[in-house]
């Protein structure tokens, strides 16, 4: 119990993994929703880091660190479209959102 | 030679294409004349093969291609010139090439013109292939293709509510006899593994009596339909619904006698088993005299003839039944010629009266139709078999074979209906051509048939003369070769001479009552009120003996609530319901999974998260299977799989 | 001893704020949540020896990325309550909490973990940041210069987008909305 190992790194990683998901799929807020995705990011980047070091392998802090260039990317790139969603709609309420209606 | 036989093939076909490819437009005279003359062409190869065959007595057998070939099963396009088909080629295409040429005038007015010749080559060639097959599966190809020709030419006039269904039924009820027909071949297939006439018969000698009276019992089935023999008779009399050139053809001349031909081409079959043989010739001999009776009363000129060609079958039946092949070939030749005369006579009767059919509604007619009256008349003595005319020849012949066999009781039916046949053919003579004149009343102005429709009949006036005489011998010795050479002669010549004027003058006696009862002034449209119509024997004559009524009630009825039943509880139950189960099923598939695609992002993040559990699963499942899939083998191999 | 007790509070923090994060209704409280959440992150980092990720991990999310959503909130009227209709939640919890249950299975069948080769080993001796340095200028240096050119192409497309005159777009105006454009531009260089 008080020793740490790898499994307790990955059980942690899934429990953040878990509250990312139920993030993403409960909230109707787009910002909100912008949130969860970072934790979700976040998990993941907890586990390759941890695999990292228990491996004695960097190739997982690698990944972590391009994980956090492309959160950083999408979170310009995402708000930005989301400025452009509430300039022309005046709402960023994701039940709004139905023109991919099939 | 073969080229001649292909000739007289294909010609009808060309015809029939070539027709075909103006049916829909408006009438065209030369459609008529280009069928007309490719039949002539093949009636001209037919005579030279004929001549020929006279001449070398030599048969021409051709194999056109192979058209089954699998495992032990062969089974070609195979083409035989005989005797006996000779004899067939030439009656068909003789009696078509007539039609043809008849039609044109016949069918002048019609709108169907171009149609009706289409149809009516088309069926020559179907007869053609029936007799010069050489095969029992090339035999049934062109017994379905008249049946096929059949209906479309019955049903011709299809806007007519009483054409399609007389269409039907004469389909209907030959697609319950070939049923029996098939059967007979799938048994000679079964029991010889051969199809060939000559491998087939050749096998028939190592086969027990059982199997080849089954044989013969269903071949005869098959012969029953198509020359409607009791008791699948009913539809030949409906079949006068079609055009009256076709009635000639079809039902009296050719295609009716398909029966007695396949009868004549199993003879030796047929004499292996002569118990079967013996049927046969019983049969006949009823039909004969059954169908003569109801001709007696009939008042529509078409069936009365119909009822007389289903009587002369039955004469041919008790020819070919008591082993007399070679004399039901020659009736079948002598009969086609003077029927086929008789029914475009007729026809030309109903065209000047304005497809009037009833004989009372007539009447001195002969006074403005003097042409057709010595055709008709001259037809039914042939039909009645005075001397010296075809009929005496062939059907005394008959008459002789069923005397010198020792079969007195069919010979005393058939001498009977020899008498009956005299009379009601005489009946209608005299009721059309004699007598009072009845039709100006009813605004009949009756005219003449166009002169090129009676010079087309006149050589089926000269045969049906002539035929008896000068045939006979070497009809006899050509034929023979083929047929088991039978002569019947009563030993006798003192019975043969007491017999001979014995019937002649019995038919005569038959012919004066005819014309002394219907040629008096006293004949009066009959309203059902006499004495006579009223009577027991009458009503049973006039209505079939009730058969198409019972046929109605017991089998037409009960078919119909059968197929009602089976329409609403299997197939609306069973079949239906699964087809519109499966379509159900993804129907609401789609209903239901469509609210995936409600374009709400949330509703997708789900729907992928979904996804993602199951794809999770799965590999759950997968690493699972690979890491214990030694157990997983040693548990299904216990289970057996 | 430490290691653990350290594992055990950070872990506890972090599934707290993270959870604060995901069902709180004030936008400010959750993002607020979600930086603390970073920074307890970048904690486990710096337990696991990543010293330069923990680094980059505070500085890129609790400096750049929180500090973006700041002015994200701002920007958007956030006294305006986005009202959330959450539908069913047992769904939503059922979900994640069966695709937790699988990760782990899947973590916990051995032959995952057994059969793992570091291909980069850890030089002994060296610290981390040196390491990283090492590996990522050699090994990957490729995908490094692709996630810079990203980052750029992000930047760009994130001024583009939140730029002027972007609540207007030509494919999807019809012609005379487009003239009545084209109209008021010929009215300003006129006056």
């Amino acid at each position: 119990m008080m020793e740490i190992g790898l499994n307790h790194y990955l059980v942690l990683s899934t429990i953040l993994f878990t509250i990312g998901l139920i993030g993403v799929m409960r909230r109707k807020n787009l910002l909100l929703l912008f949130f969860a995705t970072e934790i979700l990011l976040n998990a993941v980047n907890v586990g390759f880091a941890a695999i990292s070091h228990y491996y004695g392998d960097l190739t997982g802090q690698m990944f972590a660190f391009f994980v956090i260039a492309i959160a950083a990317s999408e979170l310009a790139v995402g708000l930005g479209l989301l400025i452009v969603w509430h300039k022309r709609h005046g709402t960023i309420d994701l039940d709004t959102m139905t023109s991919m209606r099939g | 030679m073969e080229i001649y036989l292909y000739i007289a093939l294909f010609a009808p076909l060309v015809s029939s294409l070539f027709a075909a490819l103006f049916t829909a437009t408006p009438k065209k005279q030369f459609v008529g004349i280009i069928a007309s003359l490719l039949i002539f062409t093949a009636f001209v190869s037919s005579s030279i093969l004929l001549t020929h065959i006279l001449g070398t007595g030599e048969i021409v057998h051709v194999e056109l291609m192979t058209w089954m070939a699998t495992g032990n099963l062969y089974i070609p396009f195979g083409f035989v010139v005989d005797q006996v088909s000779v004899t067939m080629m030439m009656v068909v295409t003789l009696v078509s090439t007539i039609v043809h040429i008849y039609s044109i005038g016949y069918m002048d007015h019609d709108s169907g013109f171009n149609r009706f010749f289409s149809y009516l080559s088309a069926f020559v060639f179907s007869m053609m292939i029936l007799v010069m097959s050489d095969n029992f599966a090339g035999l049934f190809i062109g017994w379905e293709g008249v049946g096929l020709c059949s209906w479309l030419l019955i049903g011709f006039w299809f806007h007519k509510e009483s054409a399609t269904w007389a269409a039907n039924e004469a389909f209907i009820m030959n697609r319950i006899a070939d049923l029996g027909m098939l059967i007979g071949i799938f048994l000679i297939y079964w029991n010889t593994g051969t199809l060939q006439y000559d491998g087939a018969f050749a096998a028939f000698g190592n086969l027990d009596q059982t199997t080849l009276t089954l044989i013969g019992i269903f071949l005869f089935i098959g012969a029953m339909g198509k020359s409607a023999q009791f008791p699948l008779h009913t539809w030949l009399a409906d079949a006068m619904e079609g055009p009256t050139p076709v009635s000639a053809l079809i039902h009296a001349a050719t295609m009716v006698t398909a029966g007695v031909y396949l009868v004549v081409r199993s003879h030796e079959l047929y004499a292996l088993i002569p118990n079967v043989g013996l049927f046969i010739a019983s049969l006949g001999a009823f039909v004969a005299i059954f169908a003569a009776s109801m001709a007696l009363v009939n008042r529509d000129i078409k069936r009365v003839i119909a009822y007389s060609t289903l009587s002369q079958l039955g004469y041919m039946f008790a020819a070919a039944g008591l082993g007399a092949y070679w004399v039901a070939l020659f009736h079948l030749m002598a009969h086609a010629f003077f029927k086929a005369l008789l029914f475009l006579g007729g026809g030309n009767v109903m065209h000047a009266m304005n497809n009037e059919l009833d004989p009372f509604k007539m009447g001195a007619l002969g006074k403005t139709m003097k042409g057709t009256m010595i055709m008709m008349t001259l037809a039914s003595v042939a039909l009645a078999g005075i001397f010296p005319l075809a009929g005496f020849f062939s059907k005394d012949l008959i008459l002789e074979v069923a005397f010198v066999d020792h079969h007195f009781i069919i010979y005393t039916v058939l001498l009977l209906t020899a008498g009956l046949t005299a009379f009601y053919s005489f009946r209608i003579i005299a009721l059309i051509f004699h007598g009072e004149d009845r039709h100006t009343a009813l605004g009949h102005h009756p005219h003449e048939a166009y002169k090129f429709m009676l010079v087309a009949m006149s050589p089926l006036l000269i045969l049906a003369i002539i035929a008896g005489f000068t045939m006979k011998m070497p009809y006899f010795e050509m034929v023979t070769e083929l047929l088991p050479a039978t002569e019947y002669h009563i030993h006798s010549h003192t019975t043969y001479w007491i017999m001979t004027i014995g019937t002649q003058l019995f038919v005569m006696l038959a012919i004066f009552f005819a014309y002394k009862k219907y040629m008096c002034s006293s004949v009066k449209i009959p309203d059902g009120t006499s004495k006579m119509e009223n009577n027991f024997f009458y009503k049973l004559l006039i209505n079939q003996y009730y058969i198409p009524y019972f046929y109605e009630a017991y089998i037409v009825k009960i078919y119909k609530a059968l197929s009602v039943v089976c329409w609403e509880q299997i197939d609306k139950k069973i079949v239906d319901a699964s087809v519109d189960g499966i379509a159900n099923i993804f129907y609401n598939t789609g209903k239901n999974t469509r609210q995936m695609q409600s374009g709400n992002l949330s509703t997708m993040l789900k729907w992928m998260v979904a996804g993602t559990v199951a794809l999770l699963s799965l590999a759950v499942v997968f690493g699972l299977a690979a890491k214990y899939s030694d157990e997983i083998t040693i548990v299904l191999s216990s289970l057996g799989v | 001893m430490f290691e653990a007790v350290a594992f055990y509070l950070f872990a506890f923090l972090t599934i707290t704020m993270f959870y604060i994060t995901v069902t709180t209704s004030q936008a400010l409280y959750a993002l607020s949540a979600l930086a603390a959440g970073m920074i307890f992150i970048s904690a486990f980092f710096f337990i696991l020896g990543a010293d330069f990720l923990g680094a980059v991990q505070i500085i890129v999310y609790t400096g750049a990325v929180m500090a973006l959503y700041a002015f994200g909130m701002m920007f958007f009227d956030t006294t305006r309550e986005v009202k959330e209709n959450h539908g069913n939640q047992y769904i939503v919890v059922g979900l994640g909490t069966l695709a937790a249950i699988l990760v782990v299975v899947i973590f916990a069948v051995p032959m995952v973990s057994t059969n793992m080769q570091a291909f980069y080993p850890m030089t002994e001796g060296a610290g981390n940041t040196e390491m990283v340095g090492m590996v990522l200028f050699t090994k990957y240096l490729v995908p490094f210069e692709v996630a810079a050119l990203m980052l750029l192409v992000a930047m760009v497309a994130g001024i583009v987008l939140a730029g002027k005159k972007m609540d207007l777009s030509l494919t999807l105006m019809n012609a005379e909305e487009i003239q009545e454009i084209e109209d008021q531009k010929n009215k300003k260089v006129l006056s």
